[in-house]
């Protein structure tokens, strides 16, 4: 005879502010089989989860009902009480009047009864709910990386020195990311090339770290410690082994006029080309679409020039398998278009630009040698206007959330524009400054008052030029007037979005992104570099806009999970996998067809003489994800689902039906 | 050979005539049939939607409602902006539309499944540059035009989905298309103080001499317009500019004027001789006449 | 002088008072022009566009806040609704997809509704111009200004140019007339009102 005991908690408020949860517990302790039924304020504190671990005792339960948040939230945590308590944790299991209940509506006496359906339903599942025990699985402990800028670097670099190998995949030439296009970094001006490039060269040396440039993750396989990926690995048309980045090759390349990708249009660059000097590894690469050869054929300079024939016109793509444990994501970000707003000059104007480019301008080894010439005419700026939230803050594109680092970039950008031409001026339009961070509003308040920044509050309504000046028309809604500003350059705080190809990535790794675009965490506060993807982690801006301080932390924090990960002999994975019952299976095989994890094998059973009887299914329980497709697609019902079986999910509904 | 119903505006009786009358030879010339709508009424233009948005919307389903067809032209920005406005806002606003027809007690009118077009759209898209450089007899070769859209035309784009906001191109391509020379300026959708210039006309001034100062700037011969309130804004108050020592002697022109030079069509038929800024001695330098 | 006295007469007005009823009038202005007033951050992309902030008393920008503050008197007395033209750059470009111009539309009714005409010329004229309508169907130019003259007082605006437009056919004699129907739909709009 079933005991059940069902917990209800009001969550603090959460709960108990929509739902009467003592006519939950009434009505519930009434429903056969539930033998004892109690709320409480909040059940997953200590005293909450010793009351299950009493009851469970004392009253010899044999299923736990616990009607309070999602499962997502604390499933764990109760189970583990029920564990405790010597209950096997599967029969317990959560009823969620919070998310799907008291959060989403308003009426308190529907919202109530709604409340009771779902713990009734969940009683009548559990009262069919068998004792399992978790599959082991063993786990291969090597680690990839996606994505070479700084989240990446740190993440790789933690990993190798906690013993471990990681194969670290950028799709550009080199790695460095946009860090290695910054100027200085705020709020302490250091050298941004100071103090990535001795990083970048580690990870070059490190033994423990394979890095694949010009590489692109294809396909990922598997699951959580036994994934399967395929890298491809683009031609560079360079012999990595023999070249020594000597830079013959490039020095003798005909075509110089190609906008760099690195100097963000602002600079120019070969067809076989190295993105920067620093640039890790130091291998040119040729970019076929500009190249004579690969354009009209001839030419060939380049391979004539290489003391070390390193040149190889007729190398291909290479893919390759790897097997890793555990991924990290650190694919970064990118800036929104600056030609998005037409009353901005929609990408006319050759001197408006965005930050990262404005970074180049401030680079000793940018396009200009540090100083500040406008792209149009080389002309040395005098009077700059910055624009902060140029697509950030703005639901009319689209983009609601700020971006986060802007504010300070821009406080910087004038602090390094006064360094650098004393008898300039440097405006700042914003709309609040955020300055919260470990010396950031100090840093700000030195661009104004140290550096005499003009801090003016409120957004640009207009650029145009005229008379070889771009008027800026803006407010300062501080003084209540509209402002006009005759600037030589002006430069967008544009919007920080997902890395191109981020989606497609997360799509082949089945991890979600978020509304903007953004890789999804798995909790926003309690895990915040797990992906719902077990064995996948989030580094850096992928997840959401933060400076570098941020990313670097969020980094090592990755790379701790991935350690403390690597630390165990065998991880353990939900028992609720599909099972094959082998005395009905025909041995059709719809199961393999549908199973999105190629989970499904073939299976021979054969007799005593070793004669083949028949094939049957078999489920691969590393594979299984128990997402139940097979269930559904077997026609006479010789698959089940353990911990969801047909015959709990009838009582569940059965449960419904009968209210 | 298309047809349209038309909506010539209030002023095309009066103060813009001459936008009426080269509207009507250049459509002939390019067999678009024009119908003009029976008894047609004003549209309310701002005073109505100023202060009493259903007489606004009620006005131009009136004209709707007298419409023959569901396919509508007018020249005049203004005009189009408030029956795309009243279109647009009828269309996603079902219990305002049935308030309308209680108010207007339409004879025919069901649905809101109208197009209404401004004249640009007519002769650029419908018509097309290409079968228009094909009937260009006489380009306009070495003119000096400033394209001015004004605010109504493309404004808001959400609901006029005309062209760019800020750096249109529709009237700048038809001029190239009958060998005229659209100036890069930057005034293009600058407001020109429409109404004001009776309440308030030193709003207008203001407004005006910086938009005639740019087309100035910008080395423009004459500067084409859409619309008849900013024709007469920018046409009429040079005389008013000009006792403040503001001399500006550029030409306005209706678009239609200059394309209709293009086509052949006499200047009279163009009503070149009405507009207060003689634009002859330009267009004779020019060798456009 | 006569300025300082006519501010120190407002002293009752300063400072804004704030009760539990200050949203009822923001409440009403989003109710009826079915814009998010409550939206604006003050970032003041309206009044940096606007082509006429220059001759308002209360800039754009702060109109809004002062809606979000239910100010009605010192939002519906403000000249600036009525210097408002209409031009569409603020709802072109405000971030927050807010229909400015539509709320000065709205601001306006409400200003009308209650008898206030903070801009006597705006208002006379709107007056002479819809007038027009319902009489002839049709705006007449020449009575328009006319009358706008007339009732305005500026007797002799733009008179100087009457000769000139005369002679280029701009000044028609007799009006064209439209449908005359709209009677009915004025008569149909004052009902409404009663």
């Amino acid at each position: 005879m079933a005991r059940i005991g069902v917990f209800i908690c009001h969550c603090g408020e959460n709960i108990a502010r929509t739902v009467d949860v003592a006519k939950v517990r009434d009505a519930i302790a009434k429903h056969p089989g539930v033998v004892h039924a109690i709320d409480y304020r909040y059940m997953c504190s200590a005293p909450g989860q010793e009351l299950i671990r009493e009851a469970i005792k004392e009253k010899g339960l044999t299923g736990v009902v616990v009607a309070a948040c999602s499962p997502h939230m604390h499933e764990k945590t109760f189970r583990n009480a029920c564990t405790v308590a010597g209950l096997n944790p599967y029969l317990c299991e959560m009823a969620n009047i919070r998310e799907h209940c008291s959060w989403v509506h308003s009426d308190r006496e529907k919202a109530t009864e709604k409340a009771i359906e779902l713990v009734r339903f969940l009683v009548e599942k559990v009262k069919r709910n068998r004792p399992l025990t978790p599959v082991k699985v063993p786990i291969t402990k090597r680690a990839l990386v996606i994505g070479g800028g700084i989240a990446g670097i740190q993440a790789a670099l933690d990993i190798a020195d906690g013993g471990y190998e990681v194969i670290l995949v950028e799709r550009q030439p080199s790695i460095g990311g946009h860090m290695a296009q910054l100027s200085e970094t705020f709020p302490t001006l250091d050298c941004s090339q100071c103090i990535l490039t001795p990083k970048m060269v580690e990870v070059r040396q490190h033994p423990n770290i394979r890095l694949l440039t010009y590489s692109e993750v294809e396909d990922v396989k598997g699951y959580v410690g036994n994934f399967e990926v395929t890298i491809r690995k683009k031609a560079r048309y360079v012999n990595e082994e023999v070249c020594t980045g000597c830079g013959a090759c490039i020095q003798r390349c005909p075509q110089k006029r190609i906008p760099a990708e690195f100097e963000r249009g602002l600079g120019r660059r070969t067809a076989i080309y190295i993105p920067f000097p620093q640039a890790v590894p130091n291998i040119p690469v040729i970019d076929r679409e500009h190249c004579a050869y690969f354009r009209r054929g001839g030419c060939r300079l380049c391979e004539k020039e290489c003391p070390r024939n390193a040149i190889d016109f007729n190398q291909q793509d290479q893919l390759i398998t790897e097997k890793v444990g555990a991924i990290i994501l650190a694919t970064g970000y990118d800036l929104i278009p600056s030609d998005l707003y037409s009353e901005y000059g929609g990408g006319r104007y050759k001197d408006v630009i965005d930050g990262l480019q404005f970074e180049r301008l401030l680079s000793a080894s940018g396009p200009t040698n540090g100083e500040i010439l406008r792209p149009s005419d080389n002309k040395e700026v005098k009077s700059v206007v910055f624009i902060s939230c140029v697509g950030s803050r703005d639901r009319s594109k689209g983009i609601p959330y700020c971006s986060k680092i802007c504010c300070m970039y821009v406080a910087k950008h004038a602090i390094l524009f006064k360094h650098k031409v004393h008898d300039g001026q440097a405006f700042v339009f914003y709309m609040d400054v955020r300055a919260a961070g470990k010396g950031y509003e100090e840093f700000v308040r030195r661009a104004i008052e140290e550096e005499g920044a003009v801090y003016l509050r409120g957004r640009v309504s207009k650029i145009y030029q005229q008379d070889g000046k771009l008027i800026v028309r803006g407010v300062d809604t501080l003084s209540g007037m509209p402002v006009e500003i005759p600037a030589d350059l002006v430069v967008l705080a544009t919007a920080i979005k997902a890395s191109d190809g981020v989606t497609e990535l997360a799509q082949k790794l089945g991890v979600p992104v978020d509304e903007h675009g953004f890789l999804a965490e798995a909790h926003p506060k309690l895990r915040p570099v797990e992906t719902q993807v077990a064995g996948v982690f989030l580094a850096g801006t992928c997840q959401a806009p933060r400076d570098i301080p941020d990313t670097v932390a969020q980094a090592s924090g990755a790379a701790s999970k991935v350690l403390a990960m690597f630390s165990q002999e065998a991880i353990e994975r939900e028992p609720t996998i599909a099972k094959v019952n082998e005395q009905t299976c025909v041995g059709c095989f719809e199961c393999q067809r549908v199973c999105p994890y190629r989970a499904i094998e073939r299976k021979e059973i054969r007799d005593r003489q070793g004669n083949l009887v028949k094939v049957v299914a078999y489920v691969n329980p590393g594979m299984c994800a128990g997402c139940g497709a097979c269930t559904v697609a077997c026609r006479n019902h010789s698959v089940d689902l353990e911990g969801f079986a047909e015959e709990q999910m009838f009582a569940e509904i059965s449960a419904i039906v009968a209210a | 050979m298309t047809a349209y119903a038309y909506f010539p505006g209030c002023s095309a009786h009066g103060t813009a005539k001459e936008y009426d009358q080269s509207t009507r030879s250049v459509c002939a010339r390019l067999e678009i049939e024009l119908n003009e709508i029976p008894e047609w009424v004003c549209c309310g233009a701002s005073p109505a939607h100023a202060v009493n948005h259903l007489l606004s919307f009620s006005l131009v389903a009136k004209n709707l409602d007298l419409s023959p067809t569901n396919q509508i032209v007018t020249g005049c920005a203004a005009c189009f902006n408030r029956f795309k406005t009243t279109l647009y806002t009828l269309q996603h606003d079902r219990p305002l539309w049935e308030r309308i027809r209680q108010i207007v007690q339409p004879t025919k009118l069901n649905g809101s499944d109208f197009r209404i077009a401004h004249l640009l759209e007519v002769i650029c898209d419908d018509f097309g540059l290409d079968n228009l450089k094909e009937r260009v007899v006489k380009p306009i070769n070495g003119l000096k035009v400033a394209c001015y859209y004004g605010c109504l035309l493309v404004r808001p784009p959400r609901i006029m989905a005309f062209d760019d906001p800020d750096n249109p191109t529709k009237m700048d391509e038809l001029m190239k298309a009958i060998g005229a020379e659209p100036v890069e300026w930057e005034f293009k959708t600058e407001c020109c103080g429409a109404f004001h210039a009776i309440p308030h006309p030193e709003i207008v001034l203001a407004l005006t001499s910086k938009i005639l100062q740019a087309a100035k700037d910008a080395n423009a011969d004459v500067i084409s317009v859409a619309c008849p309130m900013c024709q007469i804004n920018l046409d009429l108050r040079q005389l008013d500019l000009k006792k403040q020592g503001k001399n500006f002697d550029i030409p306005v022109l209706y678009f239609t004027q200059i394309l209709g030079l293009a086509l052949g069509i006499a200047e009279n038929e163009l009503g070149l001789d009405r507009l207060i800024i003689d634009p002859l001695p330009k267009l004779k330098e020019r060798q456009v006449v | 002088m006569k300025q300082l006295a006519e501010q120190i007469a407002r002293t009752d007005e300063v400072p804004i008072l704030l009760t539990e009823e200050a949203q009822k009038f923001t409440q009403e202005v989003i109710g009826r022009s079915g814009e998010r007033v409550d939206w604006c951050y003050q970032c003041g992309k309206c009044t940096a566009g606007c082509p006429v902030t220059f001759a308002m008393d209360i800039e754009p920008s702060r109109v809004m806040r002062l809606v979000q503050l239910g100010q009605e008197e010192r939002v519906l007395r403000s000249k600036a609704i009525w210097l408002c033209v209409g031009c569409q750059t603020c709802t072109t470009r405000c971030p927050q997809e807010i229909d400015i111009a539509k709320v000065m539309d709205t601001l306006r009714e409400m200003a009308t509704e209650k008898g206030y005409a903070a801009d006597r010329e705006v208002v006379t004229f709107f007056k002479s111009f819809l007038d027009n309508i319902r009489k002839y169907g049709r705006t007449f130019e020449p009575m328009l200004v006319f009358q706008y003259n007339l009732k305005s007082g500026h007797l002799f605006q733009d008179a100087d140019k009457a000769p000139l437009l005369l002679s280029k056919g701009k000044l028609p004699m007799r009006p064209s007339k439209g449908s005359m129907s709209v009677q009915r739909i004025f008569d149909a709009l004052e009902g409404n009102k009663r």
